[in-house]
């Protein structure tokens, strides 16, 4: 048996010397090199772009703005999930003369080298009527209100409690930063373009490109075989890939486009702030009454996107009185788009934090406040869960940690000259399936495995040649999974954390009928979104933290983190762990570090380079302990196993502010936790 | 882009142009990528024989202006003898961003406001005249000592602060001839003009930082910041002390993350001379440093932040 078993990713070797082709590695013959021009205002019109200077300089072959590209077509974003045609920027670049967010690209430079266009973008001159951006903070409860979940009558619960807490809690911008920035190299052969990607799911930006470009999608295709991650960010396109492919059509040569770090902070998506307010209630014995949740994220001033911060709300915890309430805060912002664990991470901050309040209001243990409070059902669905071990994965969590040890008393506990804080959180995601087809063949002892699935760096090549090699009997070392290509059978959208628990029934199937005929194909239909569900699945776990405070010199670090997670049957306890310990140490800069700070003025991300935007280094990564309890989830495929690449941030920053807060006595409830929040 | 055979050559090669010398480049060619940076001609240094780090005649060491940051505080000379210089350099950066800068480098490092490394924001520094939208707008990291009302930049350097605390003296060399500038004669605040941030006259080239000799005294360098590692500081101290046993003799003790320039603080010093080691005499002396500091919107907390370092600074380096 392979799965299970903790092996080596299959294409590490390749990685490690250099032999993954990324996107951004692609040479082709005559290729051109496309730089973006990014708006210096972020909001107004563009009155005119003058290239005069910008074609005089040696190598550049072209300049195009929104009067001289020809027409890319918006997407329209009313097309429901399953048509899989998904962009967060519906509006196609270069389309119109309307200025939304600050680096919107309004030209584009086309040259023999990227220093000559390079040069050439420095040297174009755009003409702006500019008006006042929207940069007002977001306030909770602002904007029209969705009503979502809900259930009896909160406020009525909440008056007639005697324990209740009503706060507000903020988490800001954070931008995706993954080392490989997003690129594009578009090629056209006639009427079909081939397009080097850096995509979380190729069929889709296959289907938006060719709506874009208002050509057949048989026309269009996408590859990713590697990409250098992604956190969310590049699930949906973003506009540098209509740009280069609509300029390589128009010049009749290859075009790579890379995004700079800089712009990474402008034009592709961020997880947005997000303001919400908690109202939580509880008899004298701890038994939650009421939960509300209002929540507020800002987004652009052309696209709705919502942060469904309220993911986990309905079904977290056992509470007979529940509402959830939404709203859109329309500000001069690029528009942002999912980031690891959109809605339940921001929203987990809040929920999580509210309930450690709660504890201390209840003069109760966090821990055994959870456990009372632990829901047996999803209370949101009113179904049976199909797996769910919540409760296991605090009481491991605090046996493991030491946990029983805990004073409760405000900096109580003290270790080597410093004051030692412990804080606790639980966390959840969903687990659902997408569709997804798989192909195998089988020739002389040797099988390869087809996908349009991505592999994003999480391992999905060698948790599918496990798979396979269990189903076929043959081993890991003469199995090749291709992936990354929309002319694979289509598969999942590396988002959700899907992958893994979207491929099996389809993968088990085909391996099956190879068996028997050679090749085998699979094909397994979507649980998301599914109407009429018997069983609702979810992924738990817990976090427990230890921080160091040491008041005489303002130093805060996190020095241990215990974390247990009930992610149905794991596959590769290697790469899952990965994940898992990956996602911690994101949890300590969102918790600690991270924030996009915009300028009042003028609406532009300020800290937009790695020296200004600080995420965790190496020596901040705290000590990890991860366990799996391995409980397989048979209703959700024949292997019962969950993805986890997301699970592991939600939760993270709750429990290190509760740490904070047992260290300190200051409560932030505004992140990241600053050095300033704590000497005030 | 020339490549300078020896100094004379470099000196020659700057005159009559916007020139900038260019030695591990870590400071100037990032500049240059963002459009801060214009220089007509850039210089590249890199091959001068300015590299060696060895003892001066009179006791106390010459570091060469090429001398890489990873060789001076690597050096045992400093380690032994100047730890704070060490201790600074090696609570900056990175190793490989350390195995480039050179000595001479750091001493010109520009700030890390946010505004002046944007060529689309006003700075009065980069385009004089242009306005500071940092006083306005986000001034966390910026600085609440020596500033004014046309510029409140950091000074980012920790290097430059150690060798405040140490007395250092800078050797250049023009076409002229060459001059020595104590190294408290060598920042300018930025008053009117935040374009002019050194005493450096057109064309002058580093070739030396010279160190006096230190015997007798310890010396530390404490440095605060959000992460543990590859961040500049928001605060930090460098401190040297020679003790008669529990009395403070002498003491010289510069500040870092806080000041426009690498700031000395005399005042604190004069308030250390002669007294016990107590943390409360630290505490005071901390306090009368920061008596003059002016707080922006958001770095108010600097203030105390640097109290704190310094108070910690001077428990460490007298324990």
């Amino acid at each position: 048996m392979s799965v299970g078993t903790p092996i080596d990713r299959v294409e590490g070797r390749l990685k490690v010397t250099g032999g993954a082709d990324y996107a951004s590695d692609r040479i082709l013959d005559g290729m051109l090199y496309g730089v973006p021009v990014g708006s210096t205002i972020a909001a107004g019109r563009v009155l005119r772009v003058d290239a005069t200077d910008a074609l005089a300089v040696p190598g550049v072959v072209a300049a195009f703005d929104h009067t001289n590209l020809r027409t890319l077509h918006s997407i329209d974003p009313t097309l429901p999930f399953s048509a899989l045609c998904i962009a967060d920027e519906h509006r196609a670049p270069l389309s119109d003369d309307a200025v939304t967010y600050y680096g919107q690209y309004v030209a584009l430079v086309v040259a023999r080298t990227l220093e000559s266009a390079q040069e050439g973008a420095a040297r174009v001159r755009v003409t702006y009527a500019s008006e006042m951006p929207s940069t007002d903070p977001v306030r909770a409860e602002e904007g029209e209100r969705d009503l979502g979940s809900h259930r009896g009558d909160p406020d009525a619960a909440f008056a007639a409690s005697p324990i209740k807490l009503d706060q507000v809690y903020r988490t800001p911008v954070e931008t995706h930063n993954p080392i490989e920035l997003h690129a594009t190299v578009a090629s056209w052969n006639g009427d079909t373009v081939t397009l080097y990607e850096t995509s979380q799911a190729v069929v889709n930006h296959r289907n938006v490109l060719a709506a874009m470009l208002a050509i057949p999608v048989e026309n269009v295709r996408v590859i990713t075989r590697y990409l250098g991650s992604g956190f969310g960010g590049k699930l949906w396109p973003w506009t540098q890939s209509p740009l280069a492919a609509a300029a390589a059509r128009t010049l009749g040569a290859p075009v790579k486009i890379v995004v700079t770090r800089e712009q990474m902070f402008t034009a592709v998506g961020h997880r947005p702030v997000t303001v919400q307010r908690v109202r939580v209630s509880a008899d004298a014995d701890g038994r939650l009454t009421s939960l509300q949740h209002d929540y507020t994220n800002h987004t652009n001033m052309l696209d709705d996107y919502d942060e469904n911060c309220a993911e986990a709300t309905p079904y977290f915890y056992s509470v007979p009185n529940l509402r959830v309430t939404r709203g859109l805060a329309k500000r001069s912002v690029g528009s942002p788009t999912s980031m690891r664990g959109p809605g339940a991470v921001p929203g987990l901050f809040a929920t999580e934090s509210a309930l450690d309040e709660l504890a201390i209001a209840l003069n109760m243990d966090p821990v055994a406040l959870r456990l009372r409070n632990a829901p047996t059902r999803d209370e949101g669905l009113d179904l049976p869960f199909s797996s769910c071990h919540v409760a296991e994965c605090y009481e491991l969590g605090a046996q493991r940690f030491g946990w029983r040890d805990r004073t409760a008393a405000v900096g109580s506990m003290k270790r080597d000259g410093a004051i030692v804080g412990w804080g606790v959180a639980g966390c959840a995601w969903i687990a659902e399936r997408f569709a997804c087809e798989v192909r195998v063949e089988l020739h002389d002892g040797h099988a390869q495995v087809f996908c349009g699935t991505q592999d994003i760096g999480t391992g999905t090549y060698t948790m599918l040649a496990q798979i396979a090699s269990d189903a076929l009997g043959i081993p890991v070392g003469r199995i090749t999974v291709s992936l990354g290509d929309s002319s694979l059978p289509p598969g999942p959208i590396s988002g959700g954390s899907m992958v893994t628990a979207s491929v099996i029934p389809a993968a088990v199937a085909a391996c099956k009928e190879a068996l028997e005929k050679g090749v085998g194909y699979g094909k397994s239909e979507a649980t998301f979104f599914a109407e009429n569900k018997a069983k609702s699945s979810h992924s738990f776990g817990a976090h427990f933290v230890e921080v160091s405070w040491r008041p005489e010199i303002a130093r805060l670090r996190v020095r241990r983190v215990v974390t247990v997670i009930d992610g149905g049957r794991i596959i590769n306890p290697k790469t899952a762990r990965n994940q898992i310990e990956g996602a911690i140490v994101m949890g300590v800069g969102m918790a600690l570090f991270e924030e996009t700070r915009y300028d009042p003025q003028t609406a532009a991300p300020l800290n937009r380079n790695f020296a200004d935007y600080v995420v965790a280094s190496n020596a901040d990564h705290p000590a990890m302990d991860v366990t799996f309890l391995d409980y397989p989830d048979y209703d959700l495929n024949p292997l019962g196993a969950r993805g986890v690449g997301e699970i592991g941030l939600a939760g993270v920053a709750p429990a290190i502010t509760a740490a904070v807060y047992h260290a300190t006595g200051v409560r932030v409830r505004d992140l990241p936790v600053s050095i300033e929040d704590l000497i005030a | 882009m020339a490549r300078a055979i020896d100094a004379g050559d470099a000196l020659r090669t700057a005159q009559g142009a916007s020139s900038r010398y260019c030695a591990g480049g870590t400071t100037l060619i990032d500049l240059m990528r963002q459009d801060v940076e214009r220089p007509e001609r850039v210089i590249a240094i890199n091959r001068l024989p300015l590299t060696t780090i060895e003892d001066a005649p009179g006791g106390g060491l010459v570091l060469g202006a090429l001398a890489t940051n990873s060789e001076v505080a690597h050096h045992p000379r400093v380690r032994a003898g100047y730890p704070v210089l060490s201790e600074a350099i090696l609570s900056g950066a990175t190793t490989q961003i350390r195995n480039m800068a050179t000595t001479g480098g750091n001493l010109l490092q520009r700030t890390r406001c946010i505004y002046f490394r944007d060529p689309n924001s006003a700075c009065n520094k980069r385009e004089p005249g242009s306005g500071c939208p940092a006083i306005t707008g986000y001034n966390r990291n910026l600085a609440v000592l020596g500033t004014s009302e046309h510029c409140i930049a950091t000074n980012p350097s920790d290097q430059n602060v150690a060798l405040t605390a140490l007395e250092a003296t800078i050797e250049v060399r023009s076409t002229s001839g060459g001059r020595t500038i104590p190294i408290d004669r060598f920042y300018r605040l930025p008053g009117d003009a935040p374009e002019r941030e050194t005493t450096l006259e057109p064309g002058e080239l580093i070739v030396a930082v010279m160190l006096p000799p230190m015997k007798g005294w310890r010396s530390h360098y404490l440095k605060l910041r959000d992460r543990q590692s590859y961040e500049f500081a928001l605060a930090s101290a460098a401190v040297a002390v020679r003790l008669d046993g529990s009395t403070i003799a002498d003491a010289r003790v510069a500040l870092g993350g806080v000041g426009t320039i690498p700031w000395r603080a005399r005042e604190a010093e004069a308030v250390l001379r002669g007294k016990g080691v107590s943390r409360e005499v630290f505490r005071e002396a901390a306090v009368i440093a920061l008596r003059d500091a002016r707080p922006q919107s958001q770095n108010g907390f600097k203030i105390e932040l640097a109290r704190r370092a310094l108070t910690q600074a001077l428990i460490e380096v007298t324990a």
